[in-house]
């Protein structure tokens, strides 16, 4: 019952991440990456980069492919777990451009091998002077290809994963294009600060020798990329809104008028950063304009932008009947035919949806199901029973994947609730919910904690229910987890969804139960769907996340007199940053309830190879 | 969007200002009927498809001749005509066989607003609301009012303004009752204040008469209860006051939904406090799964009764009082031009180009001057709405006035503050004061008047 892993040291790279300006030690020699990285990034952190910057040598060849004979010639593709655009995207343009930067210094490197490849090293970025002096200059080309062991990972990177990599590639060189050709004259004043700057000057004249051509033809590929978009109408669940152009597409696509927020978290930049208030006002005085979208996906829309459905599990049902509702409603106009045309129908409730609110993975997975029942109905089949098709088909996936599974998990987790345990649970989750009145009425005695965090206060209406349901209920604050943490016997978290290297994303604030829980000794026990399981890999919670309204943490509910942060918009260096969730490393998590049984973190890519299939069916 | 629009033009208080020939819905604000300026906003709003109630068969043939030749090619408005007296929720129960959306949009026929109706509705089907009512901000009424329209009006302006209680959040309606008829206390439910613990009493907010109902609730309360005659004072009242125990709606709405999906929502405000408290309750989806059998076990059922509050940046009032009227004009030429749909000058006023001033005549700003009038020399107009064709002689003053169309003014008048009707033949040297006049009445040369209503039948 106990599959955790050997516990990381505090220098676990995820939480330096997380941490994000936390000095950093030597690396865990436990970390499952190729060795090369773990010789360098020590001397990189030294220099106090930030660790955005640390990754570049490991996406050294990752770039380099197209370019470098060498590397080519070993067809090396970068490794799944550590793609760049999941590992470091924050600020994309820096970020990537410093990787360019390194791809560069690499490709000088392998030319002009010896003293003077060298030289121009130490002088392009003091960051890597010392592994080069430590390695020797011959060892650095050897250095620069990929340890044999990667290359099964390699196979493993899906093909979402792979598509977000060349994507961010794709930027990244789009990028260093426009910096490069406009500061080529200032190219040769090389210094040797870390500023990123810098860097991009540094990088810009051998991107002009020898990449030109290769952006051009890369740049062709993504134009054509997006006008496919621009068909399929939604935009990219990934994209990146520090990228000027794409969002000026976005937003001509967009229904929803959304003014960005002016003090935006640069970290952030990459997420949607609006205003909130206007949105809503925008939507309701487009009440009747709005003829392309289903009331029901209207009313649904406006419930998920004002929060009032929330929680995975609701808004996923919502938004699924609120399909029902649709598809009820829908004719078939003339000349086409429903299985082309209603899947552009719901293209577009989908991109309303995520304009109100950024879907979850859950609601992802929902989409899914939904469209690959849609092209699998027979041609032959009548409008009316095509309809009833995808009704039953819909009422099916609510009742089994959601409701019936939440029972079928309830089961499994009242078998890990003892008499006399102190059960731990964060925010409000359904299916933790469920398990604990299951376990009441299995008459088993226990007591809860719910540990509760600003701003949205979940935790409230669970206590509420938990008590008028006769359980013996502590409730307390996520300040004081480490103070309650002693009493407590099992943790039950619910998630948003879990990614396939066991990475649990749930609501923000489970992470730190988890570490708490984890260091006090005390299993946490994950409860999620199968549903929610995703093949996507993620190891922080800034590449992928989303953020709630800033001012949501300025206000303090119930206490009018507490304004301090009322004109926070009018500072300019203030931001508020709300994050909605976070990613626990499976490290900290004991278990992960679904119900097809309960598994250890690093079973998940079992369960979504061999039942994420079975979703479609 | 499944939305059913029903503008309420009926209406025969303001007299004098109201006659057989120009129902309510026709008086000219700025030189359009009111009516024409709920149309604009429905239209804007891309709501073109309307009903037109209108009480009385003249007013009817009167209110559709306009409609057909203003709106013709741009909506499509069906006119119904309903007896008199019959009150709104009776002009609403006439039609209900023409009701057939899932909502019903009722707008006063007298409401001159730049509120998007949309946000009303959006409000409604956010909460899956029986009813949702637009709130503004109450007029603050203008400088000009001192002891105008007379103790007369008072009787006829009732629910001016509103004791309106609403929950924390200030979504949902606690209590509303009409100013005028709130004595000294008002009674607020136990229930109702149990539940939601904080109730909020405001003074300052107006209904303005735009409610989006549910229909099936609407027609249900209608036919239930024969007596009812008047949505504001009948119907709303009482589905705030039952919004607690609605034993009656429930059924209604259920069977209207169709599918479980959207009972279910309503289950999960079961608990009152759930319901009122915070809308951002989790709904805890279990309750999805209940379906109606799960409901029928619930011991108690609940509406909801939600506003919207306009923002204050907003125009909103209504025209149902001859100050509210003199208000309106005013302001629309005023500080919500906008709202006029004209294009006004560089000295802020409309002349139209064929209207013609003598000499030395000044027209001021916030004026609206109509086509083929004629004024005379050293005429002074200050913040004041002239119709069509009316003739004007020479030396007159007219300020702060409404003056409507085919009016014959004499040399030397001096009107402040006053509304003329129609083909009204002002003699010389004739003074008003903050006096209404009666369409064709003719006032004798040299008569003063001040705070008056001139009427024929007075006269005689």
């Amino acid at each position: 019952m106990d599959p955790r892993r050997l516990p990381r040291t505090v220098t676990d790279p995820k939480v330096r991440h997380v941490g994000f300006f936390a000095p950093v030690g030597p690396p865990d020699e436990s970390m499952s990456s190729p060795p090369r990285q773990t010789t360098l990034s020590p001397p990189v952190a030294g220099y106090s980069l930030s660790p955005v910057m640390i990754p570049p040598p490991r996406h050294l060849s990752s770039d380099n492919a197209p370019l470098s004979p060498l590397i080519a010639a070993d067809s090396f593709l970068p490794v799944g777990s550590y793609n760049p655009s999941e590992f470091s995207s924050p600020s994309a343009t820096e970020d990537f451009s410093e990787d360019n930067f390194s791809k560069d210094t690499g490709w000088v490197l392998n030319e002009n091998s010896g003293k003077a490849a060298l030289k121009q090293n130490t002088h392009a970025a003091s960051g890597l002077t010392p592994v080069i002096t430590n390695e020797g200059p011959p060892m650095e080309a050897q250095k620069e290809q990929p340890p044999a062991s990667s290359k099964p990972k390699k196979e493993k990177t899906t093909k979402s994963e792979r598509r977000a990599l060349q994507e961010a590639q794709r930027t990244a060189k789009a990028a260093a294009n426009a910096g490069g050709s406009k500061k080529s004259a200032a190219a040769s004043a090389v210094v040797n600060s870390a500023n990123a700057n810098t860097k991009k000057v540094a990088k810009a004249p051998p991107r002009k020798k020898d990449s030109s051509s290769v952006a051009a033809s890369e740049k062709k590929g993504g134009d054509r990329q997006t006008d496919k978009d621009r068909k399929k109408d939604i935009p990219h669940p990934r994209m990146q809104f520090d990228d000027e152009d794409q969002v000026e597409k976005a937003k001509k696509r967009s229904v929803v008028k959304q003014t960005e927020s002016r003090n935006r978290v640069e970290l952030f930049r990459h997420l949607p950063q609006y205003e909130h208030g206007t949105q809503l006002l925008d939507l309701e005085s487009k009440f009747f304009q709005l003829d392309t979208v289903h009331p029901a996906i209207y009313a649904v829309g406006l419930r998920f932008l004002t929060g009032d459905i929330s929680g995975g599990n609701a808004r996923c049902i919502a938004m699924l009947q609120a399909f029902q509702e649709s598809i009820k409603d829908y004719f078939t106009p003339m000349e086409k035919e429903l299985t082309r045309d209603l899947p552009t129908k719901i293209n577009g409730y989908v991109s309303f949806l995520i304009q109100c609110r950024p879907l979850s993975i859950s609601m992802g997975n929902a989409i899914n199901f939904l469209k690959h029942k849609i092209p699998e109905l027979p041609s032959t089949m009548s409008e009316s029973e095509a309809k009833a098709s995808l009704l039953s088909d819909i009422d099916r996936f609510i009742n089994e994947k959601i409701i019936l599974a939440e029972k079928v998990i309830a089961r499994h987790a009242v078998t890990k609730i003892r008499d006399g345990d102190v059960l731990l649970i964060h925010g409000s989750s359904s299916v933790v919910e469920m398990i604990f009145l299951c376990a009441q009425e299995l008459g088993k005695q226990f007591r809860v904690v719910i540990v509760d965090s600003r701003p949205k206060l979940e935790g409230r209406m669970l206590l509420r229910r938990l008590l008028g349901k006769g359980i013996s209920c502590t409730y307390t604050h996520l300040n004081a987890i480490s103070y309650i943490m002693h009493e407590v016997t099992r943790v039950f978290l619910g998630a948003s969804s879990v990614l396939s290297n066991g990475t649990v994303y749930s609501r923000v604030g489970n992470a730190s139960v988890a570490m708490v829980a984890h260091q006090f000794h005390v299993p946490v026990l994950v409860c999620c769907e199968a549903y929610k399981f995703h093949k996507r890999v993620q190891l922080d919670s800034i590449c992928f996340n989303e953020l709630g309204d800033p001012d949501d943490i300025a206000r303090v509910s119930g206490k009018e007199d507490i304004k301090y942060l009322n004109d926070w918009a009018s500072i300019q260096n203030l931001q508020l940053l709300n994050l909605i969730y976070d990613a626990t490393p499976s490290d900290y998590i004991s278990m992960i309830i679904t119900e097809y049984g309960m598994i250890p973190p690093t079973s998940v890519p079992v369960i979504v190879q061999e039942y994420g299939e079975h979703l479609l069916i | 969007m499944d939305f059913q629009v029903v503008v309420l033009a009926g209406g025969f208080s303001l007299v004098p200002l109201v006659s057989k020939e120009v129902p309510k819905a026709l008086l000219p604000v700025a030189n359009r009927p009111v009516l024409s300026y709920v149309l604009d906003l429905l239209e804007q709003k891309n709501l073109k498809d309307l009903i037109v109630v209108v009480e009385g068969e003249s007013a009817a043939l009167a209110v559709s001749a306009w409609i057909s030749s203003t709106y013709i090619d741009r909506l499509h408005v069906q006119v119904a005509a309903v007896p008199e007296d019959v009150g709104t929720a009776g002009a609403l129960r006439a039609i209900h066989r023409r009701l057939n959306a899932k909502d019903i949009l009722v707008v006063s026929g007298d409401l001159v607003c730049d509120v998007p109706p949309g946000a009303v509705a959006a409000a409604h089907r956010r909460h899956d609301a029986v009813v949702t009512a637009l709130l503004c901000s109450a007029p603050v009424s203008g400088p000009s009012d001192s002891g105008s329209s007379g103790a007369k009006d008072k009787a006829k302006k009732p629910g001016r303004y509103n004791i309106i209680a609403l929950d924390p959040t200030k979504q949902f309606l606690l209590h509303i009752a009409a100013g005028a008829e709130v004595e000294k206390d008002i009674r607020v439910q136990k229930s109702i204040l149990r539940a939601v613990s904080q109730m909020e009493i405001c003074a300052d907010l107006m209904d303005a008469h735009m409610y989006a109902f549910k229909r099936s609730v609407l027609l249900d309360v209608l036919n239930q209860n024969e007596t009812y005659q008047s949505l504001r004072r009948d119907v709303l009242p009482y589905l705030v006051r039952s919004q607690l125990r609605s034993e009656l709606l429930s059924n209604g709405v259920q069977s209207d939904e169709n599918g479980n999906g959207t009972d279910a929502m309503q289950n999960i405000k079961i608990l009152p406090s759930q319901l009122l408290a915070n809308a951002s309750t989790p709904s805890f989806h279990e309750l999805f799964a209940l379906g109606p059998d799960g409901s029928a076990s619930m011991t108690r059922k609940t509406h909801k009764c939600c506003v919207y509050i306009a923002n204050k940046s907003k125009y909103c009032a209504r025209l149902n009082s001859i100050q509210a009227f003199s208000d309106i004009n005013r302001d629309v030429v005023g500080d919500a031009n906008h709202l006029s749909g004209y294009s006004f000058s560089a000295h802020n006023n409309v002349i139209h180009p064929s209207a013609v001033l003598g000499s030395k005549t000044t027209v001021g700003p916030q004026c609206v001057l109509g086509d083929g009038s004629l004024m005379g020399d050293k005429c002074s107009v200050k913040k004041s709405v002239i119709g069509r064709h009316c003739r004007i002689g020479s030396n007159v003053k007219v300020v702060s006035s409404v003056i409507m169309d085919h009016v014959t003014i004499g040399d030397g008048c001096s009107i402040l503050g006053s509304v003329i009707c129609s083909n009204v033949q002002l003699q010389e040297r004739v003074v008003l004061k903050d006096c209404q006049v009666e369409a064709g009445f003719v006032v004798t040369a040299g008569s003063e008047y001040k705070a008056e209503s001139l009427a024929k039948n007075e006269k005689l």
